[in-house]
Formats: structure tokens, sequence, C-alpha cells
């Protein structure tokens, strides 16, 4: 490592903030483009679970909100794409590679939704995961990054609230109801235990070493259990796993180990929903291309 | 043409704008639209300044090889010599209060 | 039920149906900044439309989702031109715009109406419907602007002319006419209009999806 490269590792490590025009080493950038390009790649393959239910959804009042938080999250690939393209890759490029499926999007992001049920769950435990990690990156090494960050989290908190209502809606509706929302969190137990990652130690992590992220994994989802294993359960509904439960010694949640095989099966393209998410985005992005072509290049 | 506009954002009135973020329209027109939608769209605004990319003249180094710290509030040292001060006056008022 | 019933569930399942074909480019606009600004416009004009559900609800003794949700699909009122399933872009361009040029001169009216109720929430929704104006024109601009965006836009106005035509009372066409011919700096071709009251295939199945989820417990289940 270069003596220039020593010193701004020392620098972010010692928490630095880096800018948009400053120098960074290669190695950073691409650390950066990467993860940043996979976020907002998941807030944008992110709207197609719940696209489908904002035709369906069942009063006015869920109607809008649900197509509120959907707007929000097309509003967050559009802040998290413009920070990508300052470093260096545009966004026609990051779409080009999103539906030809080099680079990824989030775990949770590769499964279907089935009822209404899973509007409530993910609403509520998906945005829930997503804002421990989010909120987690409010300190990230890269400023413009870090500063965006605030208001993705403050709109992800209106998520929650809407996803916490309709599931309690549900839950002291009619037995079917409730049953919805049960199973529906059955399916998705999974998705969110693996949504943090592999518990990779922090001193082996390199976005750890850049400080672009600043939790480890593991750390992220034990808060993550923390915070919600407890308002689960006091709604009566059970979590899929008999052997979750907390360590009241060392004050971590002991749980059975997510198969991680299929976590990296799932985000390399072979979830159960990925090819046809990848299929419809291509499509919808052929079908107003000319409109990019016609308003945003030709015109004067 | 594609052009970037920088956001500022004022919270409430009275406030500082601060940037927020940018955003990519082909004219004015919607660029105006397009950040009401994308910064206000909450009531989470007062005020808005877009401003294209390429108006923002930007400073980012502020050399000071010779060390004009005068101009810093660095640049005095008021602890040593108000301690000295200090002393002086004491021992003045010491002296006079033995004389009387 | 009145005349001014009906006027209201008119406007209201205007308002809905489309704002529920716009909600359906949440997610896979033309380009991110115009997805979130069109959501906006989606919720806007349900908003609106559960605002007029609401003033319908207070005489029909009923609430604004039973209205919305659980009458049958020949009881809707909407004009045809917005019961057509989500278009391709220069179409939803052109739907959009002749909407609020016919909305404009309905509100107008409206606005001058001796019922107070009627004439103040015409007013307002006049006041969010200047902004969906001032989208529409900033769009159909730009598509004048080129070659290729003028010939795609003008085969989508001439496509739904005869929709828009429905959206307003007779007496209200000519003035429709004039004003986009006037903007379009075209004539525009002899129509009938495809009136009110006529259910395209695509409102029922538009309907049965956005039921769905509705219709699946029993009638008073709380969501």
């Amino acid at each position: 490592m270069d003596a220039r490269t020593q010193e701004f590792v020392e620098y972010v490590q010692s928490g630095g903030q880096v800018e948009a025009t400053d120098w960074m080493p290669d190695e950073y950038r691409a650390r950066l483009i990467k993860f940043i390009e996979m976020h907002a790649n998941s807030e944008l393959m992110g709207v197609l679970p719940e696209r489908d239910w904002i035709l369906r959804a069942p009063t006015l009042q869920r109607k809008l909100a649900l197509t509120a938080k959907i707007q929000d999250e097309v509003g967050h690939a559009q802040l998290i794409y413009r920070v990508v393209e300052d470093l260096g890759k545009p966004r026609q490029a990051c779409l080009d590679d999103l539906v030809s499926g080099r680079s990824k999007f989030h775990n949770v992001f590769h499964y279907p939704t089935r009822t209404w049920g899973d509007v409530g769950v993910i609403a509520w435990l998906v945005d829930a995961a997503a804002i421990i990690s989010q909120k987690a990156l409010l300190r990230c090494s890269y400023a413009p990054y870090a500063r965006i960050m605030k208001k993705i989290c403050w709109e992800e908190s209106f998520h929650i609230l809407h996803g916490r209502d309709v599931v309690l809606a549900l839950v002291t509706g009619t037995q079917e109801q409730f049953e919805l929302v049960q199973e529906a969190l059955n399916r998705w137990w999974e998705p969110l235990m693996h949504f943090h990652g592999t518990p990779i130690p922090a001193d082996e992590d390199p976005m750890l070493f850049w400080r672009i992220k600043s939790q480890a994994n593991e750390d992220a989802r034990q808060q993550f259990l923390d915070g919600y294993v407890p308002q689960i359960r006091e709604l009566g509904l059970e979590i899929p796993d008999p052997a979750l439960r907390k360590d009241e010694e060392t004050g971590r949640w002991l749980y059975t180990e997510p198969d991680w095989e299929r976590l990296r099966a799932v985000i390399t393209g072979h979830g159960p929903a990925s090819a046809e998410r990848l299929a419809f985005r291509r499509l919808s992005r052929e079908d107003v291309a000319w409109v990019e072509r016609v308003i945003l290049a030709e015109a004067a | 043409m594609r052009r970037v506009f920088e956001v500022f954002r004022q919270e409430r009135k009275g406030q500082p704008l601060q940037h927020a973020g940018s955003i990519v329209a082909p004219d004015e027109r919607f660029a105006e639209l397009y950040a009401r939608e994308q910064y206000g769209r909450r009531q989470e605004s007062a005020a808005l300044w877009l401003v294209p990319r390429e108006a923002v003249l930007e400073i980012g180094d502020f050399p000071d090889e010779f060390d004009l710290k005068y101009r810093r509030v660095d640049g005095y040292s008021i602890r040593e010599r108000l301690r000295e001060a200090r002393e002086r006056a004491s021992s003045a008022r010491s002296a006079s209060a033995g004389a009387g | 039920m009145s005349a001014r019933t009906d006027l209201l569930l008119s406007i209201a399942d205007d308002e809905l149906i489309l704002g529920w074909r716009d909600s359906e480019w949440t997610g896979i606009a033309p380009f991110l900044e115009e997805d979130v600004a069109l959501s906006s416009i989606a919720q806007n004009e349900i908003g609106h439309a559960r605002a007029l559900y609401e003033l319908a609800a207070a005489e029909l003794g009923t609430s604004a989702d039973e209205l919305a949700f659980d009458r049958r699909p020949a009881q809707y009122r909407c004009a045809p031109l917005v019961q057509l399933r989500r278009l391709e872009w220069a179409r939803t361009i052109a739907r959009r715009w002749l909407y609020e040029t016919a909305d404009e001169i309905r509100l107008e009216e409206l606005k001058g109406s001796d019922d107070g109720e009627l004439a103040g929430i015409a007013a307002k929704m006049n006041r969010e419907e200047a902004y969906h104006r001032l989208h529409a024109e900033m769009w159909v601009d730009r598509l004048l602007a080129s070659e290729e965006g003028r010939r795609r836009f003008f085969e989508a106005v001439d496509e739904l002319w005869p929709y828009a035509l429905g959206v307003l009372d007779e007496g209200l066409r000519s003035e429709l006419r004039r004003r986009v011919e006037e903007r379009l700096g075209r004539e525009l071709p002899a129509a009938e209009a495809i009136e009110r009251g006529r259910h395209e295939p695509e409102l029922v199945e538009l309907w049965d999806e956005m039921t769905m989820v509705r219709r699946s417990a029993p009638a008073g289940a709380r969501w």
C-alpha cells in the first residue's frame, strides 16, 4: 500500500469522511460503486414484489399508503443511483448491468408475494431489517452516501408504521386474516434471517476496513432480533424457528443456522422469482426506451 | 440533453439551505417539478434552491503556508498572557498593601 | 339518487379509475424522477375521488370505501377514457393531457355552481389539477419538440379523441375541441364520443383485481 493510500485508510478508519471530488484509492472507489449500486438496484427491484398489490389494496387509505411507500422506494433508487453516477458509473450502465444479471440486488426481492399478508410483513419486517442497515450507513466514510441516508431512513420509518398497521388490522380481524400474516411470516422468516448476510468477522470484512459499513453483519441481525422478535410474539404470531431464543448470559440471540448456500444462490439470480423479476424489468425498460431517447437525449 | 441540478433544501423558514442531493432533468421546468416531488412531497421543505451543476464553482483548498494564524482563534495564546497579567496585578496589590 | 349525487359519483369514478390506472406506472415509469412525479399525481386523483365519495356517501348513508370498492362494475359511472389499462407512454401522456383539459372545463363549470359545497370542492381540486396540467403541458411540449415524439403523440391523441369527448357533457365538447385544436395547431378528426356508461372489458378486469383482496373476507372485515 502506497503512503497516500495508507494515509487515506487511517483517515477513514478514524472517522474521516470523503467527498465526491476528493482523491480516493481505486479500490475504495470500486468497492463504493459496487456496494452502493447494489443498494440502488435493491430499491428499484424492491418495487416489483409490492407493485402488484398497488392494484389490489383493499381500502382507499391502504391504496394511498402503499403507493406512497413504493414511490419512496423509487425515490430512494433515484437518490442512490445519483451517488453512483457521481462516482463514475452512469445510471444507464447500472440499469444495463442490472437487467442482464451482471450486478446484484438484495435477497428479499427475489421472492414472490403471494397474499395481502406479504404486503404487511414486507413493509413491517423487511423495512425494519433494512432500516437497521441503513442507519448504520449514516456513519459511512463516503459523505454523499451518508447524507442521503438521512432522508431514506426518515421515509423508511413511515413504511414500518404502514406495515405494522396492516399487520395489526389483520391479526385483529377474522381467523383467515390472522392466518394470512402467520403464513406470510413463515415464508419470509428465512429471507429475513439471510437479510444481513453471512456472519463474516468484522476484521475480515473489507467493507468495514474502508468504513463503508460500520456495523458487522451479525450485529445487525442481533439488533433486528432484539427489536422485533418481542413485537412479533406479542401479536400471538409464531416465529418458525424452534431454536430461536435469547441467551440471557451473553445477551445474544441463538437461532437455527440459516442455509447460507441458499442465500448465495438467491442473490446470484437463482431465487424463486429472480428470472421473472429481471425479465419484467427488462421488458418494461424496453417499452419506454424511446422516451429517454426522445426526451433526454435529443431535446435541445 | 440530460442536465444535473443540485438541490438545496430549507427545512424551516429561517434555517440555512443545505445540500439535499441532485436530480436529472431535461430542462428547468422538469427540474422544478421533479425536485418538488423528490424533496418536498411530504411537506418537509420550506424552500428549495435548484442550481445547474455547471453553475457551481467549487473551492476546496485553503492554503496557509506561512502560518498567518492571527486570523484564527488558535492564533492567540491568551491563557499564558492572562496568567502573567493576573500575577502581576496581584503582586502589585500585595506590594501596595504592604506599603500602606 | 339525486342528480347531484349522480354527478359526484361520475367525477369521483373518473378520478378513482384514472388514479388507479396511473398508479400502474409506479415503479416502471420511463425514468426515476418521472416515476416519483407521476405517482404523486395518481395519489392526488385518488384523494380527490375519496373527497367526492365522502360527499356522496353522506347522502347515500354509506362510506367512501364502500362506494369505491363494493359496487358492481356496471354501477361505475367513469368515462371509458379512464378505463383503458396502462397505455404506452405517449398514450399515457395523451390521456393525462386530454383528461386534464376536459377536467378543467368541467371544474370551471362546477366552481360557478350555486351549491356551495360542490363549488368549494371544485375549487380545491382545481388547485391540485393546475399542477397536473403543468406536468401534462410540459410533456406535450417535449413530445412536440421532436419528430418521433410528435408522431407518437399525434397518433395517441387521434386514437383517444373519441374517448376524451365522452368525459364531458355534450354542451361542453365544442369547447374541448377548440382548446385541443388550438394547442396542437391542427384539426382533429370528426368523431362520435364514446359515452359515459359504456363499460370496457378492461374495467371489469380492473375491478376484479382491485376488489380481490377486499372480497376475500366477509363484508365488514377490517383491512
